[in-house]
């Protein structure tokens, strides 16, 4: 499973890569490995500000929808177009090209509460 | 949990495994969507073992199984099968089935492992006072779907006995793989071609191994449930539990096809059903296509442009091979007719889609 060490985790599987103030954030291969084939993903909450743990978006899977969770609060600044077209990019390369939203980080004291790769390992292991 | 026998054999290539109607079956190997891909373009094959297999035997085989059929089985003769459903008596069904015809006195009904102890429970109660010869054998059974295009032609390097163009919906006892007494017929739920094979479970490791070896060079694959539903949901055909159950009729899900009045079929329930089809039902069982992004899932609320709620979705999914969002559903009549706009309401936003005939995948 491939976990890098440079990101960081929720529980939710989702990984978030810190910027400055900007979070992108992306679901983690052991996600889109339990999801399988992904067929859509669904954002319109670009350009709103919404609070750690509400939904952003969701995940359609040949068989499963799931929703997608804010690991932080701030705005939602942009969604992956490229996913729009090609949402398999999600399953081929979880943490590069198939990033999913960059968020504005609006409480740094939240990223206490992310995990690192050692303890996003012991949740899925 | 119930396992079948190719249990360790899925585990090693490395199958993503589910309990799927109490039984420990592969959902998926490589990805869903090659799949899925494999079997409308070449071969899979499919562990479908958790089938149950249901024989009825003897001088009252034939009275019992035309009790309980609402297909017409007069018309069979040895080395046929038949799709046909157990219709209950409230309008509903009990379970979806094939019929293979061996004799007048010898059938062999292939039933749902999701109901196969009630529709065991069905029989056992509908042979009162008919007297035909009920066993189960679902448990001795291993049953592999070969399906795709290319599956007979691999299939043939398995026996001698010809089944190439053996037409579609008969069977044959044969040797296969070195195993007498297997039963092969050109059945299966991916409208792409094939068989299934109906072998004793202690033969089923070493003939699925033959299966793989010589579906070699046509590129064949292990195809888990989840390509098996995107196949069958692209041909329309239902599955029990989602499109049809106890509480909906053949005639509302299309199937009066499989429901024949004809003389001397005098079925469960046949009064009630041919005043059903007489007078007309007021939901459809339907297929659509979204026009906008979304997918439809099981239970989402149908509307009408007004918003008013028209039906539910029964299957969904992202086809494969169509690359568009299908379904299934019921839906009130006036709004069954193929073309009619609707809308399947998608975590509270309406999203449009349109009545389309099936099957959805052409060929």
């Amino acid at each position: 499973m491939n976990l890098p060490g440079n990101l960081k985790y929720t529980k939710d599987h989702e990984w978030i890569k810190i910027e400055g103030d900007v979070a992108i954030i992306g679901i983690t291969d052991f996600a889109q490995n339990e999801l399988g084939d992904i067929v859509y993903i669904e954002v319109n909450t670009v350009g709103e500000t919404l609070e750690q743990e509400e939904t952003f978006g969701t995940i359609e899977a040949v068989k499963t929808v799931s929703d997608l969770f804010m690991p932080v609060s701030g705005e939602v600044l942009e969604f992956n177009e490229k996913l729009e077209g090609a949402p398999e990019t999600v399953n081929q390369d979880p943490y590069e090209g198939g990033w999913i939203v960059k968020v504005k980080i609006s409480d740094n004291s939240e990223l206490e509460d992310l995990l690192d790769a050692d303890a996003y390992k012991a949740i899925i292991e | 949990m119930k396992t079948t026998v190719f249990k360790d054999k899925h585990e090693a290539m490395g199958a993503k495994m589910v309990d799927f109607a109490g039984y420990y079956m592969p959902v998926q190997f490589e990805g869903v969507n090659v799949e899925h891909q494999t079997v409308r373009e070449a071969v899979g094959v499919f562990d479908v073992s958790h089938m149950g297999e249901i024989w009825v035997e003897g001088p009252k085989a034939y009275e019992l199984v035309q009790k309980v059929s609402s297909n017409d089985i007069a018309v069979l003769s040895q080395g046929k099968v038949q799709y046909t459903c157990f219709p209950n008596d409230k309008g509903g069904i009990v379970d979806d089935f094939l019929v293979y015809h061996f004799s007048r006195e010898k059938y062999l009904l292939v039933v749902n492992a999701s109901n196969i102890e009630k529709d065991w429970n069905w029989l056992v109660k509908q042979n009162e006072g008919v007297g035909a010869q009920l066993s189960n054998a679902s448990d001795e059974t291993s049953l592999l779907a070969v399906q795709g295009p290319l599956a007979l032609k691999a299939m043939q390097k398995l026996t001698d006995e010809p089944i190439e163009d053996m037409p579609f919906y008969t069977f044959k006892v044969l040797e296969f793989a070195g195993v007498k007494d297997v039963l092969l017929s050109t059945t299966g739920y991916t409208g792409a071609g094939g068989c299934e094979i109906y072998i004793p479970n202690e033969s089923g490791p070493e003939i699925y191994d033959a299966i793989l070896e010589a579906g070699e060079e046509f590129g064949i694959k292990p195809v888990g449930l989840a390509a098996r539903d995107t196949l069958r949901l692209e041909m329309g055909f239902c599955l029990y539990g989602n499109d049809i159950n106890d509480e909906t009729s053949p005639i509302e899900a299309s199937m009066g096809w499989l429901t024949k009045f004809t003389d001397g079929n005098d079925f469960i329930n046949r009064d009630y059903l041919e005043k059903q089809k007489q007078e007309g039902v007021s939901r459809k069982l339907i297929g659509f296509e979204l026009l906008d992004k979304g997918i439809a899932r099981q239970h989402y609320p149908i509307k009408d442009a007004q918003g008013q709620t028209i039906g539910e979705v029964t299957s969904g999914t992202m086809s494969p091979s169509l690359k568009k969002a299908i379904g299934m559903g019921y839906v009130k009549k006036p709004f069954a007719k193929s073309g009619t706009d609707i809308f399947i309401e998608i975590r509270g936003k309406l999203v449009k889609a349109q009545v389309v005939k099936r099957p959805f995948y052409k060929g």
